[in-house]
């Protein structure tokens, strides 16, 4: 396509996983409109790699309004955006959804990403390091549970998938 | 395929390596656009070199690890060497936490140092492979 000598087309395939729907229309009215008082939570859409940016700044920034170090900061965006791309690529796109529990004089960070895709269908399978159904490194699951203090997974074959994942400061 | 190309990302040429550096707003398909014009600029310019400052990341998820070490891999093949320079603290704390190490990847503790590893010194030379402007280092 580009003009002038080429040295025989490359191809680079980086991303074999990624779902090649439509670009969809810009998230309209869940999350950054949303009213946003101190422990309010906030649903954004993931539908695509658009929406991960957006969920990746509004985690950054609860967790540095509920006070995380920036070691911690990282942990929870980081597991953010494995759980959020996850939820597009293999649940077909869902929600996450940012909380702020309050436990024992301590404050949190929960996340609830959901999708209505196909489920897992064996949970402590996919939490192994390496393990893929699809082109990716098979660390995202795994990984974020790792990141989180806690983490729960509910699905079921054909309904979906829902995993809270809530990180606490330190005091 | 699109034409969202990464147009936000330059990638300098300088002597025989190449310099370009991540930014957080890189959504997956920039990243793999990104990466894809990478390539093909080493294969293009016969780079030998490719410093990638990524001291502006504030995370590196799993996507992003896949692509630096596909990238690292492919122009490996193309006979050029990639350091991947200035990652943040946490940010390599919370991958070694997600059990991404970065294997094959070199690294480097900033890019002034990367630049030094690929056989830079202060001065450029000039493009065409003279080496007339090599300075005392
Ligand atoms: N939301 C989900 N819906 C369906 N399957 C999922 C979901 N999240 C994870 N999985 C399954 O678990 C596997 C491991 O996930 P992960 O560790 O994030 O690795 P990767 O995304 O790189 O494949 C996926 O390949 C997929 O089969
Ligand atoms: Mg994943």
């Amino acid at each position: 396509m580009l003009p002038g000598p080429r040295k025989g087309g490359i191809d680079v395939k980086l991303s074999g996983e990624r779902t090649t729907a439509a670009p969809t229309v810009p998230p309209a009215t869940a999350g950054s409109d949303a009213p946003r008082g101190g422990d309010t939570p906030v649903t954004h859409p993931v539908r695509n790699d658009e929406d991960l940016i957006t969920v990746r700044h509004a985690v950054r920034a609860a967790t540095v309004e509920v006070g995380f170090g920036l070691v911690d900061q990282t942990r929870v965006v980081t597991a953010a955006s494995e759980l959020a791309r996850n939820a597009y690529i293999h649940g077909g796109g869902g929600t996450v959804t940012i909380e702020f529990p309050r436990q024992a004089g301590r404050r949190g960070i929960r996340l609830i990403v959901h999708d209505d895709g196909p489920g897992i269908p064996d949970v402590e399978v996919a939490l192994t390091d390496g393990f893929t159904t699809g082109a990716g490194l098979g660390h995202g699951l795994g990984g974020a549970r790792r990141l989180m203090h806690e983490f729960e997974v509910r699905t079921e074959a054909g309904k979906g998938t829902t995993i809270r994942a809530t990180r606490w400061t330190t005091q | 395929m699109t034409d969202s190309r990464p147009m936000d990302v330059p990638i300098i040429r300088l002597g025989d390596v190449l310099v370009t550096g991540l930014i957080n707003e890189l959504d997956d398909k920039a990243a793999t656009a990104f990466a894809e014009e990478l390539t093909e600029r080493i294969a293009a310019e016969r780079a030998k070199g490719v410093l990638i400052d990524i001291s502006r990341l504030e995370i590196i998820d799993s996507f992003v690890a896949r692509t630096l070490t596909e990238l690292s891999t492919m122009a490996r093949l193309l006979g050029a060497r990639v350091i991947v320079a200035g990652m943040r603290p946490p940010v390599a704390i919370t991958l070694a936490e997600l059990g991404l190490q970065l294997a094959g990847v070199e690294t480097a503790l900033n890019a002034e140092q990367g630049m030094v590893a690929l056989g830079w010194r202060h001065a450029p030379r000039p493009p065409e492979g003279g080496n007339r402007r090599e300075t005392l280092g």
